[in-house]
């Protein structure tokens, strides 16, 4: 081999330009996922694309604003948001009564479908008294539940908290219960052997050798209830970002609908992110058993 | 005494659509006081179902374990257990692994602390306690397991191929250690394997187990166990004595195979 390879820029892998010298070496790429790289420079150019076509559009004045608002339009209105807020709530207000409902409802739902969970996971009994309420409510989309919600608490805080709590609570359980079934029996025999009793074995053993399933859980209810909190707002609330954008709709608002709903996206991505990084620093021993 | 007895143990599964398998068909078994016992056979033979009837996992269906003139009839702290691998608590650190047992019991904190630190010192691991065990290659984790089990002083071990995992070089540097512990400790150890070298050279005493239905075909007295506290594992696998009884029970348990498997030169064409 006589060709000389000079190894790629720093910037041009991070960019996905160029792989990586050990991706370099291998001759199968087709096929090997772990040797498609990120791409990087595609989504930046996949973004600047998308945003230079709204900035010129709105240029040339082809945008009515109607339909869709300019990038001024929406950079003014942003503005008024921001200092004004929206009917008499501040903008970051309607954020955080959003994200109230979420982290209220994912940790009344984890309070409850923890133990539950972990109870269907080791009792018979308890796994046959709730599996067909856990089976029958898992399929059942929480929307579904938000007009037998309104007719019971109304919409008040309560209702919106009660839904998101429902909508946590199947979620949780079924990943405690599935938590449980992952223990490897070794490890509970290792542990009955070294003289621990039933309870040391439920707190020592299964409960940390379920955590990795639990916050999967805990991940997959942050976003199902993101999304359900701002459909649950567009239906019946006064505040919150789902409401923002109902009632900009009702004016014709479109500027602050589209900003709503940028709101929203960035939002369920920074869940996300949040909850990895969690995962990473509480779990450090997932997959490693 | 310290030493445990298998009482005419039989072991019947009965699988779902009804057939029978005799995993254990009458197995006795004396096993003294600070003995070193190694249990061999091929897959099959009803080895591990036997070490989980006497650490208590299983019941027999007929026939019962006797320790200290009682019937085990579930697992204990006196009958520590070694497993294969992935019996570690990987959210734990080496420390906390080792010291399970003593703080399950509620020993105190400083007891505990100095009997980890020397056990660490024991299978030379004095630098890792702070670290997850996940950290750790599988030599250095089945001496987390070692150890873990130790700190809680049972008076048997129970090994259930607790070397199996291991590359060929690591295995050799871990049976030393484990001739070693017994040595110090003088506990009762019954050790699975189905590595023949291994079985030779931890044994007192081999027991050679065969399939359908398992039951103890032979046993063998042998002084390796013993000669291994003081020569040099390399010379003891090399000496005259030692290779033939090997090839005596690698013929033995050939033949087992291929009464089940077939003989391979009658499958190939010549």
């Amino acid at each position: 081999m006589s060709k000389h390879h000079t190894p790629p820029s720093g910037v041009s892998v991070w960019l996905g330009l160029k792989d990586n010298v050990f991706t370099q070496q291998k001759t199968v790429r087709f096929g090997d996922a772990s040797a498609v790289n990120s791409g990087r420079f595609y989504s930046i150019l996949t973004v600047v694309i998308l945003l230079s076509a709204w900035g010129i559009a709105s240029a040339l004045g082809m945008l009515e604003s109607f339909y869709w608002p300019s990038v001024n339009a929406t950079l003014a209105r942003m503005g008024k948001l921001l200092s004004e807020g929206f009917r008499n709530v501040a903008f970051w207000d309607h954020i955080g009564i959003s994200v109230f409902r979420v982290l209220g409802g994912v940790l009344l739902g984890a309070l409850v479908g923890i133990p539950l969970g972990l109870a269907m996971g080791l009792s018979s009994i308890a796994r046959g008294l709730f599996d067909p309420i856990v089976e029958f409510m898992r399929p059942i989309p929480p929307l579904a539940l938000i007009p037998l919600i309104i007719l019971w608490f109304g919409i008040d805080e309560t209702a919106k908290i009660f839904l998101l709590f429902l909508a946590s609570l199947f979620i949780m359980t079924i990943a405690a219960r599935s938590g449980v079934n992952s223990v490897k029996i070794t490890k509970v025999h290792a542990a009955y052997s070294l003289g621990a009793s039933r309870t040391q074995i439920l707190f020592h053993v299964i409960l940390p050798n379920a955590l990795p399933e639990i916050f999967t859980g805990l991940r997959t209810a942050m976003g199902v209830c993101w999304g359900t909190v701002v459909a649950a707002e567009l239906v019946a609330a006064d505040k919150g970002v789902g409401s923002m954008i109902m009632i900009a709709k009702n004016f014709l608002q479109t500027d602050t609908v589209v900003i709503g709903i940028i709101v929203i996206g960035l939002i369920g991505y920074t869940i996300e992110l949040g909850m990895r990084y969690l995962e990473r620093l509480l779990i450090p021993w997932q997959g490693k058993g | 005494m310290s030493g445990i007895v298998a009482d005419n143990i039989s072991m019947v599964f009965t699988l779902p659509n009804g057939d029978q398998v005799h995993a254990l068909n009458n197995v006795n078994l004396n096993v003294k006081d600070g003995e070193i016992i190694s249990v061999l056979g091929p897959s099959g033979c009803g080895k591990t179902t036997l070490l989980n009837i006497i650490a208590g996992f299983l019941r027999p269906t007929s026939g019962k374990i006797i320790r200290e003139n009682v019937e085990v009839t579930g697992p204990g702290s006196d009958r520590g257990m070694v497993f294969q691998q992935g019996a570690l608590f990987e959210w734990m650190t080496v420390e906390k692994n080792i010291a399970f047992g003593p703080k399950m019991a509620g020993r105190p904190a400083a007891e505990t602390k100095r009997k980890v630190d020397e056990l660490l010192q024991i299978v030379g691991l004095q630098d890792f306690g702070k670290k997850p065990v996940y950290q750790l290659s599988g030599g250095m984790q089945q001496r987390v397991a070692l150890a873990r089990c130790l700190a809680n002083d049972p008076e048997v071990i129970l090994m259930d191929e607790p070397l199996g995992a291991l590359d060929a070089l690591t295995r050799e540097k871990m049976q030393s250690l484990v001739l070693k512990l017994w040595k110090e400790t003088r506990k009762t150890i019954i050790l699975i394997t189905h590595s023949v070298e291994e079985a030779l050279f931890l044994g007192e005493r081999l027991i050679v187990m065969a399939p359908r239905p398992g039951r103890i075909l032979r046993e063998y007295e042998l002084p390796f166990a013993d000669r291994g506290l003081v020569e040099s594992p390399r010379q003891i696998k090399a000496s005259h004595e030692f290779v033939e009884t090997r090839e005596e029970i690698l013929s033995l348990i050939w033949g087992m195979e291929e009464e089940i498997m077939g003989n391979d030169q009658e499958l190939e064409p010549a």
